[in-house]
């Protein structure tokens, strides 16, 4: 959707009615009206009648516009924020699983400590990491650990919030 | 001891003020229909043959009256089989809704017996649905379904109701919920005033301007407010499929329907205009043709209670939310009277030199007469009510209409087997107003089971078909674009359509030259207590002209062949608007 050289990511945050089937609903506009969801993460709020949906979604201004008014039209969404170029904190969560025999266990150790990221679990000749962080913080991170040998990537959707008193 | 939330449900449509619905019955909507028997002095349930029938039944009716049409049917077939229906109804914002059963809930997920994933299946071809899980939410899920229903855009909304839950007793202290609070639904009525300001402001400044009207005008019920701008700022007026009648179209402003058959006088103005009035209606493809090359030259103001209408197909100058009616009465404090003389003689002109035309036989029926002899012995007041293809466009073209309501079509979907369903709902609707369906020989076989309906409540609806043994829209773009090869569009196998309508019990006639005609129609008049079906046999190689072909511009416009060689004059009046900018 949209052309290619003013498409970009945009970070939507959506509250909706915590019913079932709503990520239906949302996943079913996105699918039927062409645009490509590139992360999504799905949580309840501090009310529990309503969800927090973190949407990523890339293309051009006017597509991003139809995708936030026909979310709007949603019965069950309550509010569409764009948040991309604001003030924000957004962060994403890895679990990465990394081949490590014992004599190379101080060097990834080193990079864990730069990354301030956490060892959560070590084999005999596995660790795995986790890592919060932006997207090129963790994308950082891969690239350092790739030469280890990466095992298998868990990445969750990014997750954002408004800075100081404004509403996200 | 409490009720069952099926009667509860019966009682929310009394309330909701329901007097009719359409549908069929089923093993999961039992307990339900049993509520329907004990209030059948209140609500009359119209029993359909097929649930696509009940579907454009509710629609139809919801068209003729502007208040909900309700259908119902059970679980898995029932539901899968309203969904045709379901999707004509979203795609012209006309407010249904359908009250489906499903399997016990303890049954949902494992592939019961008639289990279909409803809410599932509709999604996509609904305003909005519902699975009812506790009886007790099931009145208020009524009230949110019928004012989702009618407010905001209008469209379609499905309730299904697992078979115990409307078994289930509720408690004593039942009461019919009053109002409906929904957080997350809000319609902005009220355009915002500085947009409105800027629309009075290009109205002002702008030398030919064209109102374009919609589907929406009808919905807000504008037609009043379009007019007063109309006459006040002196502007013509193009309408959509969806707006015929919205504006009368013996009005001197009228340049009729714009887009693919449109007028030419429509289709010059809305692409030689400098300010484009878009009032409920949204640039659809069978309108713009080429959207980017469409009215290219105009400022544009785009006035649509859904916001997402707003620069979807095309950019617009002005946008304002709101309801057209609200917005035209907002815009009409503001605009000060002013006169565009020449631009209308103009237009004027295109319609003294481009009308409506066809090329009259003595012995071949052509459809365009059958509309005109139609109109002229209806006085043009009959509710007409189309199928979709040739027959949907000639009685567009040349049956003039002068009232909103007064023409009803499926547009968006282009739903073929819907006239004459929707006709019987519209008749269910207005029972003292003419009814007159349109439909194909092709269409009018995919709905003609209802018939049963017709004859079985005496409604005195004629449906004219146009005979020509063929599907004629897909024939004519055969002859046009692919050198008269008729794959698949010879209807061979048509049954006799007399017998058929006197097998039912219904009036049959057959009319097979212009002669004929006249005499035949005024019979059929006669007819009050059941329907009539008038089988003209037409010219088969009848084409609807003129056309603009799909995804073109003004430009490659074909015109009727006695015009054709006055192409070059239009040419060269959009060449001179186009050279001044």
């Amino acid at each position: 959707m949209g052309n290619e050289h003013n498409s970009k990511l945009h970070t939507l945050s959506v509250l909706v009615e915590n019913r079932p089937g709503v990520l239906a609903r949302i996943a079913g506009l996105f699918r039927r009206r062409g645009f490509n969801i590139e992360s999504l993460s799905v949580s309840t709020t501090d009310d529990p009648t309503i969800s927090r949906m973190t949407i990523v979604v890339g293309g051009d201004d006017a597509t991003i516009e139809q995708i936030t008014k026909q979310l709007n039209k949603l019965i069950d969404v309550i509010k569409v924020q764009d948040h991309t170029g604001e003030d924000v904190v957004e962060r994403e969560l890895a679990l990465i699983k990394v081949s490590c025999e014992p004599e190379k266990r101080n060097e990834i150790l080193n990079l864990v400590t730069i990354f301030r990221a956490s060892i959560v679990d070590v084999g005999a000749s596995t660790m795995i990491i986790e890592i919060t962080g932006t997207e090129d913080k963790i994308n950082a991170m891969l690239e350092l650990l790739r030469p280890y040998g990466i095992l298998e990537v868990a990445r969750a959707g990014k997750i954002i919030l408004a800075r100081g008193s404004k509403a996200t | 001891m409490g009720i069952k939330a099926a009667e509860a449900l019966v009682q929310t449509l009394i309330d909701e003020g329901v007097e009719v619905i359409f549908g069929i019955p089923g093993g999961a909507v039992l307990e339900i229909f049993d509520a329907i028997y004990h209030h059948r002095d209140q609500i009359k349930f119209v029993l359909t043959r097929h649930e696509q029938g009940a579907a454009h039944e509710a629609d139809g009716y919801a068209r003729a009256t502007g208040r909900v049409g309700v259908c119902m049917a059970t679980s898995g077939p029932g539901s899968t089989n309203l969904t045709t229906g379901l999707a004509a109804a979203m795609m012209d914002s006309s407010a249904v809704v359908a009250i489906t059963g499903q399997v016990a809930t303890s049954f949902i997920g494992k592939d019961a017996f008639q289990e279909t994933d409803t809410t599932g299946v509709t999604m996509p071809i609904t305003k909005h649905n519902f699975l009812v899980m506790d009886a007790k939410e099931l009145p208020r899920i009524i009230k949110e379904a019928f004012y989702i229903a009618k407010t905001g855009r209008r469209g379609p909304v499905v309730v299904d109701i697992p078979r115990n839950i409307s078994r289930t007793e509720l408690d004593d202290d039942f009461q019919i919920p009053k109002g409906v609070s929904l957080r997350s639904y809000k319609v902005t009525l009220r355009g915002h005033p500085l947009m409105v300001k800027r629309a009075a402001e290009l109205i002002a400044s702008c030398s030919r301007p064209v109102l374009y009207i919609g589907g929406g005008v009808i919905a807000s019920e504008a037609s009043d407010e379009v007019k007063e701008l109309a006459e006040r700022c002196h502007i013509p007026v193009v309408y959509t499929l969806m707006a015929k009648g919205a504006f009368p179209d013996e009005h001197e402003l009228c340049l009729g329907m714009g887009g693919m058959h449109g007028t030419v006088a429509a289709n010059m103005a809305l692409n030689t205009c400098d300010l484009l009035i878009c009032v409920g209606a949204r640039f659809d493809d069978r309108i713009t043709g080429n959207p980017s090359e469409f009215a290219k030259v105009a400022k544009k103001i785009h006035i649509d209670i859904d916001p997402a209408e707003i620069g979807k197909n095309v950019k617009v100058d002005v946008p304002i939310v709101g309801d057209a009616k609200i917005v035209l009465q907002q815009l009409l404090e503001i605009v000060q009277p002013k006169r565009h003389s020449s631009w209308i003689e103009k237009t004027a002109e295109w319609k003294r030199n481009y009308p409506l035309t066809y090329k009259q036989s003595s012995e071949l029926l052509k459809p365009q007469f059958i509309v005109e002899t139609v109109a002229k012995l209806t006085g043009g007041s009959a509710l007409v009510v189309t199928d979709v293809g040739q027959n949907q466009m000639w009685a567009a073209q040349y049956y003039p209409c002068r009232r909103p309501r007064q023409f009803i079509s499926s547009g968006g979907l282009g739903t073929m087997g819907f006239g004459f369903p929707a006709s019987i709902g519209a008749q269910f609707g207005c029972p003292d107003e003419l009814v007159i369906a349109f439909v194909g020989d092709g269409g009018f076989q995919m709905t003609m089971y209802e018939l049963a309906t017709a004859v079985l409540h005496k409604l005195p609806i004629k449906v004219i078909i146009f005979n020509n043994f063929f599907l004629g829209m897909v024939k004519q773009w055969q002859d046009i674009f692919f050198g008269s090869r008729y794959s698949a569009t010879m209807l061979h196998g048509n049954p006799d359509f007399v017998k058929v309508a006197e097998a039912y019990g219904a009036v049959g006639m057959r009319v097979k030259t212009p002669d004929e005609l006249q005499p035949t129609l005024e019979k059929a008049l006669e007819v009050k207590d059941k329907p009539c079906i008038i089988d003209c046999w037409i010219d088969p190689d009848e084409h609807v002209y003129p056309m603009i072909p799909a995804g073109g511009t003004i430009k490659d416009i074909i015109l009727p062949p006695e015009q054709r060689h006055k192409k070059e004059e239009l040419l060269a009046d959009i060449a001179a608007v186009y050279a001044t900018v």
